[in-house]
């Protein structure tokens, strides 16, 4: 390519990440690394999902990474590398058949080798509905242990990009926070998807990886470069308040930072948390925190009906009745599904959130 | 080349591939071409993916019924070998454990599906008229071999070594089932034996056959995967996944297709409209065969073939076995509402893999005798009394059980909803069935 056209390569793709960062609905805020786990880098997301693969590939022979378009590096550029590094027969392209990769990936599960399949969006994996929710969450319970597929793991990117419409902008975390048997995670940062990504790899049930897309590149951390995994099942208190409980996970939580911030300067303190896992979910740490601040305002990108903060207000107008100020406010897309031109007024946006924290600080 | 000439010459399907590849040295493209008297107008475009030849007729490729792919045999219908080359000269051994293991499973059948409609167990399903579909490749398999089935096997289960009081213990759902009790009857599954635990969506246990083959490829070269469907689940999405991630990635995996006319009361011919499922397998680019599924040495042989090859060239093999479905599709179905007297006697007496198998040895291979036949079904009959009584008296697991593996370990939710379980049982006790159980 020549020198010009390389340069104005360069100034459109600067021009056009500047436009999407103007036109973000939230500002990513790195985390500090954890000081206990050595050295780091400066990763963004889809860097240290790469990451995390490449390490699971270097310690587990049986390990294998599958999809539509892995061989090349991705669609989103999260597997560039592997491939060459580790060979054709460890990571490769599937036909386009997320039933077929889903299935595929179980089968060699139960054979006893890591499967890592890639979802191309969670948009499609309702194909592979079935397979995950028939076959891999059940696995283990029909066959009394004799057989199972902990040694799946299922990543696909999901959540809002700004232009993604209908079919590149949803997360199905509701469909299979009712599929039992599953583990589904969201993380919200690089430090978190590495060590995330680990765990679930390693942990011996069916994981769902939800990657929010926004974020793979425009979430930027010092990642630890070494082998490290975090904990599933085990929400985060971000900030600690003592008026409202804010929660959410994903893209949402940086969100949530934002209408953190702004509410403290009408006085109002928030304490601000990550669920991390839809399921199994933490809600030890939730009910303390809302039995603590009496306030909450739970948050999702994906429509409101049936959403998985349904699942979080039930949980936590039992087990606070007698603590709570005010109703349990939901903060969510309406019941629509996701437009293009009109996403910024489908969207959970802070303006929404903030709206909401003042409801029930007011009630 | 184009598929054109192959139906134009009646070709089997199963040269398709070898062709493309120049395998078995059949003559080339513009050979045939000059014999048919149509012209190619290029030496082939570069479409990625297979090579073409082009051509200036407007004509429409007909999948002529006429030239279906053929049934594979070796026994006629009396049990006498067609082609002695194809005498897989099988031992006396294997021969009678073969005989005996079908009888067993008949015998099993009746009294089982008798225990159902006295109400002893919930659900049955028989397995008449498919005997040789089992056993024949059962046989023909090693034991570490990997079996994905639908339903409809249990003769292969039988081969493996599943005992009577096994099969008996997950039907009646007691303490001895290892899946305590957790699936409806008829879903087997033995890690010892390597058959992978049914489960009732159909077509589900396809690309999971592929995606083990694929594994123990690499971890465990040598061993390959067999994996069962019937006619119907041939239909389903999870099929056509199967076969082409089998035939894309190059697993050893021996698809095994069980065409037994029916699913449920559905015929064959309102669940395809093609030549059955073999004609699909060339679509992929798999090796295919069809055989006569109710002929055991057949079975065998085939089975046998598609392992060998499987394994040595890395590939999926497709097999269509032709065979019926005497019995009803289970024990909440009465064929005798879709389908004629005439034609289930046809196949229950005429056309029996049983019958045609015990002819074999009685009169071909001089092994086995009338009187020895009675023997065996008396025999089989009191260890499968003796064995179900046993079962029926075993305890059901504890309620408690409702709560494990659904995760390797019981999360907190979990550990909360299984003490308020047993809070409230406790304390309705008389509401529940207890005494049947183990302690909560």
């Amino acid at each position: 390519m020549s020198l010009l056209r390389q340069s104005r390569n360069i100034l459109s793709n600067l021009r056009a990440k500047s436009l999407a960062k103007r036109l973000m609905h939230f500002k990513f805020e790195p985390d500090n690394p954890p000081t206990n786990l050595g050295p780091t880098e400066n990763m963004n997301y889809l860097k240290a999902l790469t990451n995390a693969m490449d390490i699971s590939l270097e310690n587990d022979p049986t390990a294998i990474i599958f999809g539509e378009d892995v061989a090349f590096g991705g669609v989103f550029r999260c597997t560039v590398g592997l491939r060459e590094k580790y060979g054709n027969d460890r990571v490769f392209n599937t036909p386009l058949c997320e039933q077929g990769i889903v299935g595929f990936g179980i089968g060699a599960a139960v054979a006893g080798s890591t499967a890592i399949a890639e979802i191309q969006f969670a948009d499609y994996i309702l194909p592979a509905f079935d397979q995950i929710v028939n076959e891999a969450a059940k696995y283990r319970y029909r066959s009394g242990g004799l057989f199972e597929c902990g040694k799946l793991t299922i990543r696909t990117p999901c959540g809002a990009v700004g232009h993604g419409a209908l079919y590149h902008s949803q997360t199905p975390e509701a469909y299979f926070a009712h599929s039992t048997g599953l583990k589904v995670v969201i993380p919200r940062s690089p430090i978190q998807a590495k060590g995330l990504l680990l765990a679930c790899i390693r942990d011996d049930n069916p994981c769902i990886f939800l990657e929010p897309k926004i974020l793979y590149r425009a979430a930027e951390e010092e990642v630890p470069v070494g082998d490290y995994t975090l904990p599933l099942s085990q929400a985060e208190v971000l900030r600690e308040g003592s008026d409202v409980t804010l929660i959410g996970y994903g893209t949402q939580i940086h969100v949530l930072k934002e209408v953190a911030e702004l509410a403290a300067k009408d006085g109002i303190s928030c304490e601000v948390i990550d669920l991390v896992t839809i399921l199994p979910w933490d809600a030890d740490t939730v009910c303390t925190s809302v039995s603590k601040t009496g306030r909450c305002v739970i948050t999702h990108e994906s429509p409101v009906t049936g959403g998985f903060a349904g699942e979080v207000a039930a949980t936590i107008q039992k087990e606070c009745f007698l603590n709570l100020e005010a109703p349990v406010e939901r903060v969510c897309g309406y019941d629509t599904p996701f437009p293009h031109v009109l996403e910024p007024f489908f969207m959970p946006d802070k303006w929404r959130c903030l709206q909401a924290v003042k409801n029930v600080v007011n009630y | 080349m184009s598929m054109r000439h192959f139906i134009k010459f009646g070709k089997p399907y199963l040269h398709t591939r070898s062709l493309l590849r120049g395998k078995y040295g059949l003559q080339t493209c513009t050979h045939v071409a000059k014999s048919t008297g149509v012209q190619p107008t290029s030496d082939g475009n570069n479409f990625i993916g297979i090579p073409h030849n082009c051509v200036t007729k407007l004509e429409f490729l007909e999948p002529k019924m006429e030239n279906t792919i053929p049934v594979y045999q070796v026994l006629d219908s009396d049990g006498k070998i067609i082609d002695e080359t194809q005498d897989p000269k099988l031992s006396d051994e294997i021969l009678l454990k073969m005989y005996k293991d079908m009888k067993m499973l008949n015998i099993m059948d009746g009294i089982m599906y008798s225990a159902q409609r006295q109400g002893r167990i919930s659900f049955y399903m028989t397995n008449y008229g498919e005997e040789a579909t089992h056993i024949g490749s059962a046989a023909a398999l090693e034991m570490r071999d990997l079996v994905f089935a639908q339903y409809r096997e249990a003769g292969v289960l039988m081969w493996r070594g599943f005992r009577l009081d096994q099969f008996m213990d997950q039907c009646y759902a007691n303490i001895n089932d290892p899946a305590s009790g957790k699936q409806m009857p008829v879903h087997y599954g033995s890690k010892d034996l390597n058959f992978v635990t049914i489960s009732s969506p159909l077509a589900t246990q396809m690309p999971q056959a592929a995606g083990a083959a694929y594994a123990l490829k690499r971890t465990n070269p040598g061993t390959c995967v067999i994996c069962y469907f019937g006619e119907g689940a041939a239909s389903e999405g999870d099929a056509h996944a199967a076969f082409n991630f089998a035939a894309t990635l190059d697993a050893p995996c021996i698809f095994f297709c069980r065409n037994n006319g029916y699913a449920i009361s559905t015929p064959a011919h309102e669940q395809y409209r093609g030549d059955g499922i073999a004609s699909r397998g060339s679509g992929y680019g798999m090796l295919t065969i069809r055989v006569d599924g109710n002929d055991t040495l057949a079975v065998y042989n085939a089975t046998r073939k598609a392992r060998q090859i499987a394994l040595e060239e890395s590939r999926p093999v497709l097999i269509e076995a032709m065979t019926y479905r005497v019995g009803d599709h289970s024990t909440s179905d009465d064929s005798s509402t879709y389908r004629t007297t005439g034609e289930l006697e046809y196949w229950t007496k005429t056309n029996n893999p049983v019958t045609r198998f015990e002819r074999y040895i009685t009169n071909q291979r001089n092994c086995w005798s009338a009187e020895e036949d009675e023997k065996l079904s008396k025999d089989c009959s009191k260890q499968v009394i003796e064995a179900f009584t046993a079962a029926e008296k075993r305890l059901k697991p504890s309620p408690s059980l409702v709560f494990t593996d659904v995760y390797d370990e019981l999360p907190v939710n979990l550990k909360e909803q299984q003490k308020q379980m047993r809070e409230h049982v406790s304390a309705h006790s008389q509401h529940y069935p207890l005494k049947r159980h183990e302690p909560l």
